[in-house]
């Protein structure tokens, strides 16, 4: 019984990637995203798929880091395991056929003490990151349209 | 925005604390003519100023008209209280140039009033609740205060003050990069209240509609167009639906530049008003 037990939670909780803090087991699922998935391809391709994103998410999450106004609430954050599940959650609302592997929205954030100023901080600096990766621009507000509702979420005073 | 659960970082401060600042570039609108926040014409459900529902931010404006035989000019501030509340006050001057002498009442005869304005936030977020149809819902007055008093009763104005009761709604559709809005107000004015409240004509408050829709072009440019019915409540001179094509692009996150073409149709019996309008802004 402990066993089967032991199993059901290994099979929720992959093995810690390298490099990351290993976390409290949850159970994975793409609801967590917080956001339904685009159709279509053209959402991906104005990205530039993967190789994108992954630089739209980098670049937010450096400018996250130097941004005096936020940088404070990344300091003891595991942003290896951020970094990873943010373009988990980027590439499966993009409807770029990834699965997102991490925590729902209300829960990661619960005590991060998320200001309404914060939250439009990092859309400012996802706006940043995009125009550098020349998203275009009725493209970055579609994509922003999938996230602003998650302010209700996030933000918690 | 998916951060594995960590010990609260220094910001888990209490709550309550303020701050300046931190609203989205043209999240609060700009300033219309009458020194609520809006589009040029029509006043809209955003709140005025840069600050988030944790700070208080303000809005200064300056606003010229220029129309074949007219010029309005219009200055003022508002405040924006938490993202929730909107205190605004304008003044306007109405400058009829060689109209005046035609009308008898001198060249150069200026109309002026000062408009001290309210407005709530009753429910929703043109920003935030893209998931819902539901728009963010505004309640405002515009108590007007107009200076020429004999003049107005002598073309058939009831009163020189009066008050307008409004509900607007907006919506950015992020999905659309659209920016919506529909208002209607209340109200009993002539020329937006330069002439006056009520008339030989009409003295009853009627509802009256403002339209705007613009579209983001660029993160800091929107364009888009304006409609507003307006009663015609005096027998000298007819008043029709104002229109405008708007421009309004945030140079920075404390100015922004409007202009537009507008269309007042007959002023003060002088036909075909058209014109440019012109407003700078700066908001912290």
């Amino acid at each position: 019984m402990i066993s089967f037990f032991l199993a059901s939670l290994l099979s929720m909780q992959a093995v810690t990637p390298p490099n990351e803090d290993p976390v409290e087991p949850y159970e994975h699922s793409n609801a967590n995203a917080g956001a339904r998935q685009f159709e279509g391809e053209d959402m991906f391709r104005a990205f530039h798929g993967k190789e994108g994103i992954a630089r739209v998410v980098d670049g937010m999450v450096d400018r996250n880091i130097a941004d005096p106004r936020i940088s404070d609430i990344f300091k003891g954050q595991d942003v290896v395991r951020l970094r990873r599940t943010l373009k988990e959650q980027f590439c499966y609302i993009l409807n770029g056929g990834c699965d997102y592997s991490g925590r729902e929205m209300k829960s990661s954030h619960k005590d991060l003490g998320l200001q309404a100023a914060d939250f439009n901080a990092l859309v400012e600096n996802l706006q940043a990151s995009m125009r550098d990766e020349k998203v275009p621009y009725l493209a970055q507000n579609r994509m922003l349209a999938k996230l602003a509702p998650m302010k209700r979420d996030t933000v918690v005073r | 925005m998916s951060r594995g659960l960590a010990a609260a970082g220094p910001r888990a401060a209490m709550a309550g604390e303020m701050r300046q600042g931190g609203k989205l570039l043209l999240t609060g609108g700009v300033s219309s003519v009458e020194g609520a926040a809006g589009g040029g014409l029509a006043s809209w459900a955003l709140i005025a100023g840069n600050e988030t529902d944790a700070g208080i931010g303000a809005k200064a404006h300056a606003t010229y008209v220029a129309l074949p035989d007219f010029d309005l000019t219009s200055g003022g501030v508002a405040v924006g209280i938490k993202d929730r509340v909107e205190l605004s006050f304008a003044r306007q001057s109405f400058d009829t140039r060689d109209a005046g002498a035609a009308l008898g009442l001198g060249k150069g005869f200026r109309f002026g009033q000062d408009i001290y304005g309210a407005k709530v936030r009753l429910i929703g977020s043109a920003v935030y609740d893209q998931d819902r149809i539901l728009p963010q819902i505004s309640i405002g007055v515009q108590h007007k205060r107009a200076d020429k008093a004999p003049i107005i009763r002598a073309v058939g104005g009831r009163q020189s003050n009066g008050t307008d009761f409004y509900v607007a709604a907006t919506k950015i559709i992020l999905s659309r990069s659209l920016v919506v809005n529909a208002t209607v107000r209340v109200t009993k004015a002539n020329q937006f209240g330069l002439l006056g409240f009520g008339g030989d004509r009409n003295d009853a408050y009627k509802a009256k509609f403002e339209g705007s829709a613009g579209m983001l072009v660029r993160r800091n440019l929107l364009v888009g167009a304006e409609y507003r019915t307006r009663p015609s409540n005096l027998g000298f001179a007819r008043e029709q639906r104002g229109l405008d094509v708007f421009a309004a692009w945030s140079a920075s996150k404390h100015v922004a530049l409007t202009a537009a073409y507008v269309d007042l149709g007959d002023v003060a019996t002088v036909r075909r008003q058209r014109g440019l309008f012109l407003s700078v802004q700066g908001s912290l």
